[in-house]
């Protein structure tokens, strides 16, 4: 392992910049280059008498495979062939959001091509020539919508001026539909016109015209994944999946307390056992995004590398490594939430003490919630191979492009010596927004000749995690007489790995809701150290804090006898944009819509509830209405979740239901039975039998809606979840008259 | 190490491993298989789902020894041939059931053992054979409908 050739940059750096990119807000971002609009597309010959139209380099298109010269190759992005066959390039990473059928669709759109023409692949990772290549934050959609709407109607542009010259009328007069331009009686298929297309000049990307949402006609129906038939045939498509000549298989083996280093190992005994190749020590530069110290064993299968795991002794120095112990961060929490205010203050709007002083009434109430795992079902693995002086990666990452450098820099490489090959991921959730797993595959290359296909155990994929921190909440709400909320106070105890910062996950910050809708509110905050390392979970903060603020809302609601439907309209306010993007007129009109959906108000059976929540993050403002059932031995039916949602338009209907579907069931899943403790610095849950991931018995009917409103479309993949948690344990308070303070909910004696 | 000779997807094919190797990794690593996945390592997340005999087994917990002389099927023998899929897949497509479709080779496994079994099978019949098969990015809302509109198609194939 060579030193780092760059400014050290810590772990937790790292996570709160890949928190700021996902939240739109990056101010470094690690292997982009701006895109300047003016330089958007630029006209290249390409030999062979083809075109290439780069995106931003003017450099041919190296996400394109080389064209024929029998192919028109408008951009990066499209390979229209002589037959009419339309290639897109999918530039993001498909994790399960369906971004490799949304992302071509926006293409197919504005290049009015007919679906059944277009066929995708996955582009080279190359973000000089294709900008963003992430997936988090729920950002693929926003921060590429202009992007791949200019590239398909630069395209289209081209060929309207190439039926146009060809039949000698103004371009104008030209329509497109079905991958073909019209005019009067006559008709040219995208095909026909490839060649001449191929021999225009390009217009500026700033001034073709985009359409009309009214024109649209491929957006917003219902699309399969163009990758469904693969992967229902058992296709290569996974990291996992991928097999080189000669290729080696690798397990890295750190210390289960983070932190802790090899002071020695039975290296000698390893490297005799059957299939092992080789075995030895990796130093790594201590950061938990990139190499820890470990490890490596190198065996001909993947079972024999797991074998010579189980009869490896390492030596492990704790000194500096993780005492973590969650039972202890309850406790001392627990101690913190006695007093009303924290170490230091985040917010002191109005004069919080005196109105809930002055309240009719007032709630206080303390909410713990668990740490957890992503534990997406492909555990991290990667392929990597050190050869011809370069280092070649395939990786099931969700940020192919920070990849690049971050592997050159914790190898010592220099950028231009690193290649990474995007495969599609088993799950990201936003574990693979580190690339720790590609980094240690890469350092196992640097030591190993041929290639090497790293893979984790389900138990290191568990243990080893970046989790989404618990965290405990002091609340205090003051009602006036009328029952109108009009004080809120929240002592909010986190955690610091850094001493000045909270975990990734684990802020909250000033503009989160309610803040902005209250004269008097109080946040402040108090950080317990911690070693374990902590990142973005579908839905950073989000997914545990919203659960926090929709229960405590809910039990004002009661305390004050009011409908909980009515009463969080009323705190919401009139229609207005609020700091940090939420509408709260967009807001009330899916609260609204949720309660009708679901039969807001109707009689139920006994120990039957409904449960309201509304929570906006990742631009998108979503009420969710669930329906339980709870029996005497507080077994838990969810029947039903009604999912309103307003993301703007649509680009695929089925994609976006299935998202929030899956939502549905990560939120319950999650809150449910899952729980990640630790002690002594050590996970204490392994495998599946102890993280109790929700069965399909368990499944709510998921009814989804969508307000298509008319600002700019945005993503799915996160902002449906956190809505569920507080949804449920509302319905709960309905059913049974019990309030959830803790969750997960099996700590409070449910089941399912 | 052994010669064994195992018969997978219809074919005979021989391979030198460890006897006690799960046969999972045999499939995977050495004989190239990959559909069959990798999730947990003890028969816990049902991604490893093949059929023995006809029978649902979890491959990551099967010594190969062990099924030497039955049928082995993979995902990659579920469909009758190249261009003619399983109704089970077909059902996956139309209902555009995989998200990171990870799992999604073991849940077709497994429901393709229930109806050979159980052509028509009720909610809770579908619960049982598939309880063994977690989904993580949740859509087994979905499975259940496809599982459903399969066993239709099947239904119709039949009596056509």
């Amino acid at each position: 392992m060579n030193a780092r050739t760059r400014d050290p940059v810590s772990a937790d750096e790292y996570l709160r910049e890949i928190i700021r990119e996902m939240e739109g807000e990056s101010t470094a971002p690690a292997a982009r280059m701006t895109v300047d609009r003016r330089g958007f597309l630029k006209l290249t010959g390409l030999a062979g008498g083809g075109l290439v139209l780069a995106f931003c380099t003017g450099t041919p298109a190296e996400g394109a495979a080389a064209a024929s010269a029998k192919d028109f190759v408008p951009n990066a992005f499209i390979k229209i062939g002589r037959d009419g066959t339309i290639l897109i390039y999918n530039k993001g990473p498909e994790i399960g959001q369906g971004i490799k059928t949304a992302f071509p669709l926006i293409i197919a759109e504005e290049l009015d091509a007919k679906w059944s023409d277009v066929v995708v692949e996955q582009a080279a990772v190359n973000p000089a020539v294709f900008g963003n290549q992430s997936a988090g934050g729920s950002r693929s959609i926003p921060s590429s919508w202009d992007q791949l709407r200019k590239a398909g109607a630069v395209a289209r542009s081209m060929l309207v001026s190439a039926a146009a010259a060809t039949w000698n009328v103004p371009a104008a007069e030209c329509t497109t539909r079905d991958s073909a331009v019209l005019h009067g009686n006559r008709k040219l298929g995208y095909g026909a016109l490839a060649a001449k297309a191929a021999t225009l000049p390009v217009p500026d990307a700033a001034t073709v015209k985009l359409k009309e949402r009214g024109e649209y006609r491929l957006l917003g129906k219902w699309y399969t994944g163009v990758e469904n038939r693969k992967v229902v045939t058992g296709k290569p498509l996974f990291g996992i999946d991928q097999t080189l000549p000669g290729m080696k298989f690798a397990v890295y083996e750190k210390c289960p307390a983070v932190g802790g280093k090899v002071r020695a190992a039975n290296l000698d005994e390893i490297k005799k056992l059957p299939g092992v190749r080789d075995a030895f020590v990796i130093e790594g530069n201590g950061k938990t995004t990139e190499v820890m110290p470990g490890v490596a064993i190198v065996a001909d299968t993947t079972w024999a590398a797991f074998e010579a795991r189980k009869k490896l002794r390492v030596d492990w120095d704790e000194s500096a490594a993780s005492k973590d112990s969650w039972s202890e961060l309850v406790k001392r929490a627990g101690e913190l939430g006695k007093q009303p205010v924290g170490a230091t203050t985040t917010v002191a709007k109005g004069a919080t003490p005196e109105a809930l002083k002055a309240a009719a009434k007032t709630v206080e109430s303390y909410y713990t919630y668990q740490f957890v795992s992503h534990a997406p079902l492909e555990p991290q693995n990667c392929t990597a191979w050190s050869h011809d002086g370069i280092i070649e990666f395939w990786a099931p990452t969700q940020t192919a492009d920070r990849a690049l450098t971050t592997v050159a820099g914790a190898l010592g490489v220099p950028v231009e010596k690193v290649k990474i090959n995007q495969t599609r991921v088993g799950g990201g959730f936003g574990r693979r927004l580190m690339n720790d797993y590609v980094c240690e595959a890469g350092a196992i290359a640097q030591r190993f000749a041929g290639p090497v296909k790293l893979v984790w155990t389900r138990e290191q994929d568990m243990t080893q995690d970046f989790f989404r921190p618990g965290g405990f909440h002091a609340l205090a709400g003051g009602l006036d007489a009328a029952g109108k909320l009009v004080a809120w106070r929240n002592h909010f105890i986190t955690f610091t790995t850094d001493g000045t910062n909270p975990v990734s996950g684990g802020n909250l910050p000033e503009q989160e809701f309610p803040a902005q809708n209250l004269t008097n509110y109080q946040l402040t905050q108090t950080m317990l150290p911690l070693k374990t390392p902590c990142g973005p979970w579908r839905a950073p903060r989000s997914c545990s804090v919203a659960w926090v603020i929709q229960s405590f809302l809910h039990e004002l609601s009661a305390a004050a006898g009011r409908d909980h439907r009515d009463f969080l309209l009323e705190v919401m306010g009139e229609p207005r944009l609020l700091e940090g993007g939420l509408n709260t007129g967009r807001a009330a009109d899916v609260i609204k819509l949720a309660c009708e959906k679901a039969g807001w108000g109707r009689k139920l059976p006994e120990g039957h509830g409904l449960g309201l929540a509304f929570h906006f993050s990742h631009a998108g403002h979503f009420a969710e209405v669930a329906e339980v059932s709870v029996d005497a031995n507080k077994k838990l039916r969810v029947h039903r979740m009604v999912v309103v949602g307003d993301i703007g338009p649509i680009v695929n209907m089925s994609g976006s239901n299935n998202q929030c579907e899956g939502g549905v069931t990560d939120g319950f899943s999650t809150m449910m039975g899952l729980e990640i403790t630790m002690e002594n610095g050590r996970v204490e849950q392994s495998n599946f039998h102890q993280y109790p991931i929700l069965r399909i018995a368990n499944q709510p009917k998921v009814e989804v809606h969508f307000i298509q409103s008319d600002n700019p479309p945005t993503g799915v993949g996160e902002p449906a979840l956190p809505p569920v948690a507080p949804a449920i344990c509302n319905a709960i308070y309905a059913a049974i008259g019990h309030r959830v303070r803790t969750l997960p909910l099996t700590k409070e004696g449910f089941s399912v | 190490m052994a010669a064994l000779k195992l018969r997978i997807n219809g074919k005979e094919v021989s391979t030198d491993v460890d006897p006690n190797t799960p046969l999972l990794w045999v499939l995977r690593d050495s004989l190239g298989l990959t559909g069959t996945k990798f999730g947990c390592g003890m028969a816990l997340c049902g991604a490893c789902t093949v059929h023995a005999d006809g029978n649902p087994i979890r491959a990551c917990s099967t010594p190969v020894s062990t099924v030497v002389g039955q049928a082995i099927t993979t995902i990659e023998g579920l469909a009758p041939s190249e261009s003619k899929l399983h109704p089970l897949q077909e059902a996956w497509i139309e209902h555009d059931v995989p998200q990171c479709g990870y799992c999604q080779a073991g849940q077709l496994m497994s429901a393709a053992a229930l109806l050979a079994k159980t052509p028509q099978p009720s909610d809770a019949d579908i619960d049982a054979a598939m309880a063994g098969n977690i989904c993580r990015c949740g859509t087994y809302q979905r499975i259940r409908a496809a599982v459903h509109t399969a066993a239709d198609k099947l239904a119709k194939g039949k009596s056509a």
